[in-house]
């Protein structure tokens, strides 16, 4: 263990650091939701430190992606952040098509667009949601999480799995937006803000809620940005940088949306944050579903890098051909032997993957950059001097996820 | 590392970071692709190098990772180390490489600028084995404390070297 433990003197008188005792949180505990560890050195109830562990649930994802084919591994991408994968799955082909140079079409942009919004919100819900819970609020976390329920359906509508989506695929997605899909979103995008409201009533004024968040776990600006903090966690204290504003990738610059700051940088206010970003959220889904352009939704067959559907397969020769040239280990994308990186803003912050490309259709080496790691990182720094039972408050607020943190 | 770029060098040398690296360590190897900035600075000066960038504006340190040159063709150098810098105050963003051969790959840790680096860095110490002299905790992050390898390295194959079947097994007596 790290944590130095005090020597014992000769003399009779205990030093203050004996009265200390080790908790050790986790790596199993309902209020870690996953499995992460924390060992915090505590002196009645309050904690003096805490050193994060992590690790527990390390599966060599990095390792992998030199092993499988760019359009492989997005179902491994899944499993990283697995409360929003459509977030994922957006972040890792974006990367590739950057390393590729593969231009999107218009409604694809769209496309990729509404799913990454409707992650951002359920990954918000079930974050908030586990704040609420943590800290005592059951219904809210149930009214968060039937919402989810509702986006679920939407994703299993639209690409038949509900959890592990697997949606993008270099140059395009995996399926188009049915009639129904769209009708789905539409009604999401009707009935959400009502449930949003009810959950802001709920919580947003409620006295032990606010007790137990409000000047809790507080990150200074500076300390955001030392820390290396993106997305709501460096937004909740006053760090004004949003990707889908600075660096418009997809179709973000088409649309009207404002970025959620505020200024306090404690637990309440990165609640805040993420009920504020929902709404936005919502702006985009319904500006993007009404604006969907037409036309194809893949890159053409003729350029030959995206796997054609199967009914092209079948019935085209074209399309045969694109399949076999693109499946066949010696044929595949044309890949530059160079480097790049590209991020999204992912709900949980920046999400990028830096890759290696050396010829081949695998990865070279492909680095995905976790916020997790960094919010997880900042975690002894904001708990210090507050009482264990806001271990969870802080926890929650900072929404770490063990499978992208460990990867 | 013999990249080709989109762009030449002309457009390159506009770059006023380049230029102060430059002036502060030498001729340094700039390139863009995909509209991205990336210099290549001299391993023994990457800390003043990172610092300068710091002072610089770039103040947002958004990742540092390390690919292993050992199978990738034409590579003069065993590893790369590349560091992502991004800025809060404006969009721009660099990507600083650098590179380390074996034995002892050590490079200047960069803990001191930014508190982010401290948990990259340990991964990448974990995963690549690349020593950084001066960093405060240089432990594993994501491996086991008794690991030996270091996975990521090309040299260690994907399924492992048998370490997983000799962990110790854990009795509830002992445990």
């Amino acid at each position: 263990m790290p944590t130095a433990q005090p020597e014992i003197e000769s003399s009779s008188e205990a030093r203050s650091e004996d009265y200390l005792w080790t908790l050790n949180f986790g790596p199993q505990h309902p209020a870690t939701h996953t499995t992460l560890r924390l060992v915090l050195k505590l002196e009645g109830e309050r904690v003096v430190d805490a050193v994060p562990e992590m690790g527990y649930l390390h599966s060599g994802f990095e390792k992998i992606a030199e092993h499988l084919t760019f359009n492989q591994y997005v179902t491994v991408t899944d499993r990283m952040n697995y409360i929003s994968p459509m977030a994922n799955n957006v972040a890792w082909h974006h990367s590739v098509e950057t390393l590729l140079g593969v231009t999107l079409t218009p409604r694809c942009t769209y496309i990729r667009t509404i799913v990454a919004e409707l992650a951002r919100i359920s990954d918000h819900l079930l974050s908030n949601g586990a704040v609420g819970l943590d800290t005592g609020a059951f219904t809210y976390f149930l009214y968060a999480f039937y919402q989810r329920e509702v986006i679920y359906d939407i994703f299993e509508t639209l690409c038949g799995a509900r959890f592990t989506n697997s949606y993008t695929r270099v140059g395009g997605v995996s399926h188009d937006f049915t009639p129904l899909v769209i009708e789905k979103i539409r009604a999401f995008v009707k009935t959400f803000p009502k449930t949003l409201n009810d959950m802001q009533r709920l919580l947003n004024r409620n006295r032990i809620f606010v007790d137990r968040t409000q000047g809790v776990g507080i990150l200074t600006k500076e300390e955001a940005i030392n820390r290396g903090a993106t997305g709501p966690v460096a937004r909740a204290s006053g760090v004004t940088r949003d990707l889908r504003r600075d660096d418009p990738y997809l179709a973000y610059s088409d649309f009207d949306f404002q970025i959620s700051c505020a200024s306090a940088g404690d637990c309440y206010a990165r609640y805040l944050i993420r009920m504020q970003e929902m709404r936005e959220s919502l702006k985009i889904v319904e500006q993007a579903i009404e604006h969907l352009p037409s036309g194809p939704v893949n890159v053409g067959n003729d350029e030959r890098t995206t796997l054609p559907t199967k009914n092209q397969v079948y019935s085209t020769i074209e399309g045969t051909i694109s399949h076999f040239e693109l499946s066949m280990s010696n044929r595949g994308f044309e890949v530059p032997c160079e480097e790049s990186y590209a991020a999204i803003e992912a709900p949980n912050g920046e999400l990028g993957f830096y890759i290696v490309g050396d010829g081949e259709d695998q990865a070279y080496r492909a680095r995905c950059r976790p916020p997790s790691v960094l919010n997880f990182a900042m975690f002894p720094h904001l708990i210090r001097g507050h009482t264990l039972s806001d271990v969870v408050a802080v926890l929650g607020s900072l929404n770490i996820i063990a499978a992208e943190l460990d990867r | 590392m013999t990249n080709t770029s989109d762009t030449g060098t002309e457009t390159v040398i506009e770059n006023a970071h380049v230029r102060v690296l430059n002036a502060f360590c030498g001729p340094v190897e700039s390139s863009i692709y995909r509209k991205q900035q990336r210099v290549i600075v001299p391993t023994e000066k990457s800390f003043d190098a990172l610092s300068l960038l710091k002072d610089r504006g770039f103040d947002l340190f958004i990742d540092v990772t390390c690919v292993d040159y050992l199978e990738y063709r034409k590579a003069k150098h065993r590893y790369g180390l590349v560091y992502l810098l991004a800025s809060t105050m404006n969009t721009e963003r660099l990507t600083v490489r650098l590179f380390v051969d074996d034995p002892q790959p050590t490079v200047a840790s960069v803990v001191p600028l930014w508190e982010a680096a401290n948990w990259l860095e340990r991964e990448v110490w974990d995963l690549f084995g690349i020593n950084f002299t001066g960093h405060p905790d240089l432990r594993r992050l994501v491996m086991p404390e008794e690991f030996t390898a270091h996975p990521l390295r090309k040299d260690y194959p994907l399924q492992g070297r048998g370490e997983r079947h000799n962990f110790p097994v854990i009795t509830r007596d002992h445990s």
